[in-house]
């Protein structure tokens, strides 16, 4: 790892103005990610502005039909939050089954999301559950904010705060992860509120997506049937030494039709 | 240069460490604390876990001067003199190790699990939860059953 420049603030503002001093600088949220890809010398920052020490970035909170999730927030955190698991049990469990333990004890939500690694788990459900992203800047919607692989709608100096979930009538996500990282192969998303039925997909592809030919073979029902009528487009998945297009197309399928009987 | 503090072990302990210092070269290079190992750069093996403010960590994986304010407990804090902690008891008795590399982290990641989990494991929550370590030489069913009998043990009844 080449050296940086350590700052540790207690402030989201006191962050900002950080990011706006520094030549090229980075946030470090868990650290889980960005740490190894210093040490593989992937990334080289010349400031590192820690938002470990910000209260107001940290906890859970539900109320009128939503749950709030700072975005320092723990994996491990919201996998053992009762009230997440009373909520929205397919998130906790989506949450503790992150990486392992000690990574969950460090990782974050904000840190995840912001990264949006092709093969992270929480992508899908902000899609999915139709969350809400809220920054010290603005609000964005899910839909709009992972924007391609390992790009978001994020400006440099824009530090999430929070991430709203709106609680859904049942979900869930199911993910054919891979058997030493524990990311995502293929993970499917399925949450079901009012009258419709939100589909997200992980893994597969460069960047987290709705998957909107599930959503419409399904038309509103939980019905894993229906699934195979979905046409998935090979091209448009990823391949790699983990699994091939088609493999990953079929996987599509697989998991949505296992997350949708896991709604019922 | 940045001056960092913390507990270690119960002891206050301070030091100069660069930014880019990880935690787990600030005990065994500063601390010579070297029970805590070093078995991979990709955050998965868990020979380095170590626990910070109670919680399992992979020090490897965490700057040193992250930790400044912390109270750490490595392997080297579990046993009372020449006394092993009940988990560290458990894995001579069940041979729970052979090279002994991955040992440290497994005993801590295991005393993670009983904090999380209560004192009776079954096979299957303490292998899904050792996801995180990994050994190359006992094929895991000692050390799984080790962390069963250590965790029973620390509950009073071995
Ligand atoms: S050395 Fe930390 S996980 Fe391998
Ligand atoms: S005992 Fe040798 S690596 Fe586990």
């Amino acid at each position: 790892m080449y050296e940086f420049s350590y700052k540790n603030v207690d402030s989201v503002s006191a962050a900002v103005e950080a990011m706006q001093a520094a030549d090229d600088g980075k946030f470090l949220a868990g650290g889980q990610t960005m740490l190894p890809t210093m040490k593989h010398r992937l990334a080289s920052p010349s400031d590192i502005i820690d938002l470990g020490g910000i209260d107001e970035l940290k906890g859970i909170s539900v109320n009128a039909g939503t749950v709030t999730i700072g975005a320092m927030t723990t994996h491990g955190e919201v996998a053992a939050s009762a009230d997440v698991q009373n909520a929205i049990p397919a998130l906790a469990k989506l949450a503790g089954n992150i990486g392992d333990p000690a990574v969950r004890n460090r990782g974050t939500i904000g840190g995840s999301i912001a990264n949006n690694d092709p093969a992270a788990d929480y992508p899908s459900a902000v899609i999915a559950l139709g969350a809400t992203v809220k920054t010290n800047q603005r609000e964005i919607a899910g839909d709009d904010f992972f924007t391609g692989m390992f790009e978001t709608a994020l400006a440099e100096d824009e530090i999430i705060v929070s991430v709203s979930f709106p609680v859904a009538e049942s979900a869930a996500y199911m993910k054919f992860e891979n058997p030493a990282s524990r990311y995502a192969i293929v993970g499917v998303f399925v949450a079901k509120t009012g009258g419709s039925v939100r589909v997200a997909v992980t893994g597969a592809t460069p960047c987290a997506h709705r998957a909107l030919r599930i959503e419409e073979a399904l038309n509103g029902e939980l019905n894993s049937a229906a699934v195979d009528a979905a046409e998935i487009p090979v091209e448009k998945m990823n391949s790699d030494i983990h699994a091939s297009a088609e493999y990953r197309a079929h996987l599509v399928k697989v998991m949505a039709k296992r997350a949708v009987e896991a709604c019922v | 240069m940045m001056n960092i503090s913390m507990t270690v072990n119960g002891s206050p302990v301070s030091g100069e460490v660069e930014s880019r210092t990880l935690l787990v070269h600030f005990l065994r290079e500063q601390l010579r604390l070297t029970g805590t190992h070093v078995g991979c750069d990709t955050s998965q093996c868990g020979a380095c876990v170590i626990h910070v403010n109670g919680k399992s960590v992979k020090s490897c994986t965490m700057l040193a001067v992250q930790a400044d304010g912390a109270e750490v407990t490595t392997i080297e804090g579990l046993a009372d003199g020449a006394e092993l902690h009940p988990m560290q008891q458990a894995f001579m008795d069940d041979h729970g190790l052979q090279c002994g590399f991955c040992t440290p982290g497994m005993i801590m990641s295991a005393l993670d699990i009983v904090n999380r989990n209560g004192n009776d494991l079954d096979e299957e929550t303490v292998r899904k939860e050792l996801e995180g370590n990994i050994c190359r030489c006992t094929g895991y069913h000692n050390i799984v059953k080790s962390v069963q009998a250590g965790a029973k043990a620390m509950g009073g009844n071995s």
